[in-house]
């Protein structure tokens, strides 16, 4: 018997169960389909100007920094902001991003460039799918728009956030994933990012910036 | 290969680690998981009906487990993965080892995974020529020391910033004698350099799972540095090594566990990276592995379904229980001597390598019950000890002494009347004798007790003569 038949065979010994169980099958079935919600926080809920307060609560809370800009074409202008006051090289980069490639880079002189990190990057800003109001999450979602390496390679990890698409929770989001990519289906990766980069291996004390970024700065665009 | 067990010279273990000035400076920090787990716990009115909640899905899956076994399969093969079984640790190590070699792979990167621990992957991948590398900062810690993790979520816990030092100044030899290394921010930084080569050379990423989702056929991972990440989209072939009952059936079941996660384990409300991975690289995108391999580990676990321990299979690896245990606060992790520690260990232990190795770690409680307190997926921890200690007892693996005190004992317990004639008097005649000095330095058949402590001389009357004296209800 291959290995797994024989799990599958002992699962269903010990559950005292066949393997054509009608009841059992439907109630599968149900779940997967139905996806039902459970208890839900009321943390993350509330207008639309409540769940940014929230949002930007939760996410200063475990030490991102937020800012908040009119307009798309603010962007550039808060990234040369955030670099020069941290005293960081005037360089980023980004994905294919349509939303990201109209924006004004021109005036800022940055030193651009575009596609997935091969490592050596410092600066690079990526723009999220949805953020979750509830516990200060950004969602990234891969692919030639915002490659995955961007989230994690880079010292400074910049997120534009568009006010609209910040939701009460995860379900929210998850919700979206179903409608962008279809029932049951979810792009190669999703990145739930909830502050930089972290870690207290060493005698349990907080240090930022283990692996991942050691900063990480959320633009959130408001209009 | 699995990992060998020092657990049947517990009681050895335990003599050891508390006599370890080193370990017993390094322990205090598991404590600090208490308050802040207490914190979040605080800021989220909702925790308990969420612990419910998680617990009810668990117990839902694992009675469907065949079924969303194979909804999940499908979804992984649909998506371009691949699904491999295996019943034990040398199957799970044959399929890693056909997958590495299919490859060349010289250098297999690792997020941290409980259950590679379990199998013994790392020697297995060193005898095969190779080199297996640790890139949870704890993990690397203790792989540089040849060591195993001492506890579930914070391995090198048992490890001093000190040792940290000396360990790296042996290992990295670039490393300059004078470079400053006294602060842990510079420590991280070193550690993150050097393995930041070893994400962009490796061939192989291996990670555990958090979640493997039914609905969508995605892995979950859950981490808070990033090395997870960084293993599993750089190299061109990611595999995946999960336990059965990882299985789960929905995103939104996932993110009803989520809630009870993190704040169990760390404090946090959200670990930082929470990640969702489906399959291989698609067209068109610029990252990712090209391979994507899923390793579904039994080792026991389809035979402890609808079995007296199958509320243990419920368990999500948050640490909590070992973060609230006097015990472990006082032995630490290594003293348990196999993979998993604290009570979930003493409870999963004999599951895993069976009651004759592992035995004696059920009896390494002192049933506060704070683990099955603080427990998000309400696993009864100490009931899960006390069915082991009986199996212990059937099967006579209960020192001989110890039996015949326990049989003594239980034939006194049984008979109540004849039990109070015996103990009343006994009260009695400690009480009177140890009356001036309020406690005994040396008793009879005590000697275990009083080596350590002084035992308080009792104060005469028995605890059931007082409370008839009360007039307490009786049953």
């Amino acid at each position: 018997m291959s290995a797994r038949d024989e799990i599958f065979a002992t699962i269903r010994r010990s559950l005292r169960v066949g393997a054509f169980d009608g009841p059992r099958r439907d109630a599968v079935a149900a779940r997967l389909a139905q996806a039902p919600a459970g208890i839900i926080p009321r943390r993350g809920h509330g207008e639309a100007a409540e769940r940014l307060a929230t949002f930007k609560f939760e996410a200063e809370r475990v030490q991102a920094t937020v800012a908040e800009v009119d307009a798309a074409a603010d962007v550039p202008a808060e990234i040369v902001r955030y670099l020069r006051d941290n005293n960081l090289p005037s360089t980023l980069r980004f994905g294919d991003d349509k939303r990201l490639a109209d924006m004004p880079w021109a005036p800022s002189a940055l030193e651009i460039a575009r596609g997935p990190s091969e490592g050596d990057d410092l600066n690079a800003v990526s723009a999220a799918f949805a953020a979750v109001a509830e516990t200060g999450t950004l969602a990234l979602v891969s692919g030639p728009d915002n490659p995955t390496t961007l989230n994690f390679l880079p010292d400074n990890h910049f997120v534009v956030v568009f006010a609209a698409d910040v939701v009460a929770d995860a379900e929210s989001v998850f919700a979206r994933l179903k409608a962008a990519y279809g029932a049951g289906a979810l792009p190669r990766a999703v990145n739930f990012i909830t502050g930089p980069s972290r870690s207290a291996d060493i005698e349990q004390t907080l240090l930022l910036g283990a692996h991942g970024p050691r900063r990480l700065h959320i633009v959130v665009v408001k209009s | 290969m699995s990992v060998v067990a020092t657990t049947p010279r517990f009681k050895d273990n335990v003599h050891d680690a508390l006599h370890d000035q080193r370990l017993q400076g390094a322990l205090p920090h598991a404590k600090n998981f208490i308050g802040r787990r207490a914190d979040a716990v605080s800021r989220l009115p909702e925790f308990d009906a969420l612990r419910d909640s998680a617990s009810a899905i668990k117990d839902h899956t694992l009675a469907h487990l065949d079924l969303y076994l194979e909804a999940y399969e499908r979804k992984v093969v649909e998506g371009g993965g691949y699904v491999h079984y295996a019943r034990d640790s040398d199957e799970a190590i044959a399929v890693i080892l056909g997958i590495c070699k299919a490859r060349g792979a010289k250098v297999v990167t690792k997020g941290k995974s409980m259950i590679s621990e379990e199998i013994g992957l790392n020697a297995a991948l060193e005898q095969e020529g190779i080199a297996a590398v640790e890139t949870d900062l704890g993990e690397y810690v203790i792989q540089l020391r040849g060591e195993a993790p001492s506890h579930i979520i914070a391995p090198a816990i048992h490890v001093t910033r000190d040792d940290i030092e000396a360990d790296f100044r042996r290992v990295h030899r670039d490393l300059a004698p004078d470079r400053d290394l006294s602060r842990p921010e510079q420590l991280l930084s070193e550690a993150r350099a050097i393995l930041r080569d070893r994400f962009l050379s490796a061939d192989v990423g291996l990670t555990g799972a958090n979640f493997l989702v039914a609905e969508t056929g995605t892995s979950i991972i859950v981490t808070n540095e990033g090395n997870g990440d960084l293993t599993q989209t750089l190299p061109k072939v990611h595999v995946v090594l999960a336990s059965l009952e990882k299985i789960t059936p929905t995103l939104n079941d996932v993110a009803q566990i989520l809630r009870v996660l993190a704040r169990s384990a760390t404090g946090q409300d959200m670990s930082v990276y929470t990640t969702l991975s489906t399959g291989p690289r698609r067209a068109g995108d610029p990252d990712g592995p090209e391979e994507y391999h899923v390793v579904l580990l039994d080792n026991g676990r389809s035979a402890t379904l609808g079995g007296p321990f199958a509320d243990m299979l419920r368990c999500i690896r948050c640490g909590a229980c070992m973060n609230h245990c006097p015990v472990y606060h006082a032995v630490g992790g290594h003293a348990y001597g196999w993979v998993y520690p604290g009570p979930m260990g003493a409870v999963l232990t004999p599951l895993l390598i069976g009651v004759v190795e592992g035995g004696q770690l059920p009896n390494a409680s002192t049933f506060c019950g704070r683990c099955e307190a603080v427990c998000p997926m309400r696993i009864p921890l100490p009931n899960l000890m006390r069915t082991w200690r009986e199996r212990e007892f059937e099967r006579r693996l209960t020192p001989p002494l110890a039996r015949a005190a326990l049989r003594v004992w239980a034939f006194f317990a049984k008979r109540p009347a004849l039990y109070r004639l015996a103990v009343e008097p006994a009260m009695r005649g400690l009480g009177l004798i140890g009356r001036r000095r309020g406690r005994f330095a040396w008793l009879p058949f005590a000697g275990g007790w009083t080596r350590g402590r002084d035992f308080a001389a009792p104060q005469g009357a028995t605890f059931q003569s007082r409370w008839r004296a009360k007039s307490g209800a009786v049953r």
